[in-house]
């Protein structure tokens, strides 16, 4: 009989992981992957939705399309795990017993914990919220923009930093710079986590006029007047705000009483292991691991989840870890970018930005949907190349 | 060890890279009631400089800092 692995999330990872072990195992496995959906999203495109340079279509694609013929694909929401038993309940009533299971159900956008966010603020970190973004930015003539975070961790940690490098182009364009103001909070004593990389985007930030306001963290929003208030007791005055969003783990999790006070899953950082659970793996923005939040990491988490689930399965050693490898883009405005690529043990040592690396990122955006779901880059190539 | 300070809660972040150790220090204030004091053990070299100038930016107290085996150990009240 062959072994039954359940992969909770159709995202970046869970897709992966899914198409690896179908791949590998053949018929020694039975993949399912459960999605509440059924569409994949290429959340780094929100980014440039925001700021008019994409449109929603490209972003979601049906989920079937991107998994092989031999891995079910069930539209549920899977509602609790009984990692004792080896079942996931799922929302509409049904259960799914499984021998190994991954965990790659990402994070959630938990608009209600900052007062008057949801109200006063707009944000990129959703299809919604980046279309209406785009449409408050064509009609903005000019006023103070602040861009902050209302909670760590977030996904794509320079995505805020982009945001107000692009902006910058984006309102010089539209001839409306010069009466606009651009603030990034950060809540950090730098532009964001990554301090190699901060060094290299802030002098950039000051040539634009940007200003970067250190340690706020976003407390509340109180939209009729205007302001956003830090935990640090600032206040700042905008004409339009922009926030992340701040992220919990999924509810999944919380119902099973799986993950830490955020919602985040205890995760060794080299197996992708589960804490204290041999056949249950997580990976991606789900993890409590300290490391970017992003499709990166999942995508290099995938095939050690693979890998190790197939050891598993022949009853062989181990033949992977995870060694916390992430490579993203950073878009530093007007055409250029930077990439950054780390692990665990080696801070990004980010190249001056240039076009080239700007036009990496435009054909990794347009190969992602025939490349990354289905394993088609190369663990070698890929090692150079790049991902959102 | 013995402690100034009556401590309400402990944050273990040993080996959490930069910038985790203030951000659960961050996490626990908002938490905390005014009073707390709350004690955060970090392997990290940025949380000597990160920590404090957040405490002193925050308005908060930094009542302690003490070198430890390997390790570096902060209290701090919540003030406000």
């Amino acid at each position: 009989m062959p072994a039954r692995v359940a992969v909770l999330g159709g995202g970046v990872g869970g897709t992966l992981a899914a198409n690896l072990l179908a791949k590998g195992l053949g018929r020694d496995v039975k993949v399912t992957v459960v999605d509440p959906t059924g569409m994949h999203v290429y959340q780094p495109g929100f980014l440039y939705v925001a700021l008019g340079q994409a449109n929603g279509r490209w972003l979601a694609r049906d989920e079937r399309t991107l998994l092989r013929k031999d891995v079910d694909l069930a539209v549920e929401r899977a509602i609790r795990i009984h990692p004792d038993a080896g079942t996931v309940q799922l929302e509409r009533g049904g259960s799914l017993e499984w021998d190994y299971l991954v965990i790659a159900t990402g994070a959630r956008l938990v608009y209600d914990t900052v007062p008057g966010l949801a109200q006063g603020a707009y944000e990129f970190y959703s299809l919604e919220g980046a279309q209406r973004l785009r449409e408050a930015l064509r009609t903005f003539r000019g006023g103070r923009i602040r861009v902050g975070i209302a909670g760590i961790p977030y996904k794509c940690p320079p995505a805020p930093v982009e945001f107000v490098l692009m902006l910058d182009g984006y309102l010089r364009k539209r001839g409306a710079r010069k009466r606009s103001e651009i603030t990034l909070l950060s809540p950090l004593n730098r532009a964001f986590t990554i301090e190699s990389a901060s060094k290299l985007v802030q002098p950039i930030m000051e040539r634009r006029g940007i200003g970067l306001e250190t340690f706020f963290n976003v407390e509340s929003v109180d939209p009729s007047a205007g302001v956003v208030e830090s935990l640090e007791g600032e206040k700042a005055e905008y004409d339009l705000l922009v926030l992340v969003p701040p992220h919990r783990g999924q509810r999944v999790v919380d119902q099973s009483s799986l993950g830490d006070p955020g919602g985040w899953l205890p995760t060794d950082k080299r197996t992708l292991q589960l804490e204290g659970h041999e056949r249950i793996f997580a990976m991606g923005d789900a993890t409590n691991l300290p490391i970017s939040k992003s499709g990166s990491t999942a995508h290099f988490e995938a095939p050690v989840v693979a890998s190790r689930i197939a050891s598993l399965v022949h009853g062989t050693a181990p033949k992977t870890n995870y060694g916390g490898r992430v490579m993203c883009f950073l878009e530093t405005g007007d055409g250029r970018a930077t990439a950054l690529r780390f692990d665990y043990e080696h801070p990004p040592i980010p190249p001056r930005p240039s076009r080239a690396w700007h036009a990496a990122k435009w054909v990794f955006n347009r190969l992602y949907w025939e490349t990354v779901p289905q394993g088609r880059i190369p663990e070698r190539a890929s090692k150079g190349r790049g991902e959102a | 060890m013995t402690l100034a300070t009556q401590v309400d809660r402990i944050i273990d972040a040993r080996g959490m890279p930069c910038p985790g150790p203030l951000m659960a220090l961050i996490g626990a204030i908002r938490e905390g009631e005014v009073g707390d004091a709350i004690t955060v053990l970090s392997t990290d070299q940025g949380s000597k400089t990160d920590i404090p100038a957040w405490v002193r930016k925050a308005g908060h107290e930094l009542v302690e800092v003490a070198p430890e085996d390997g390790y570096a150990r902060f209290v701090v009240k919540k003030a406000r």
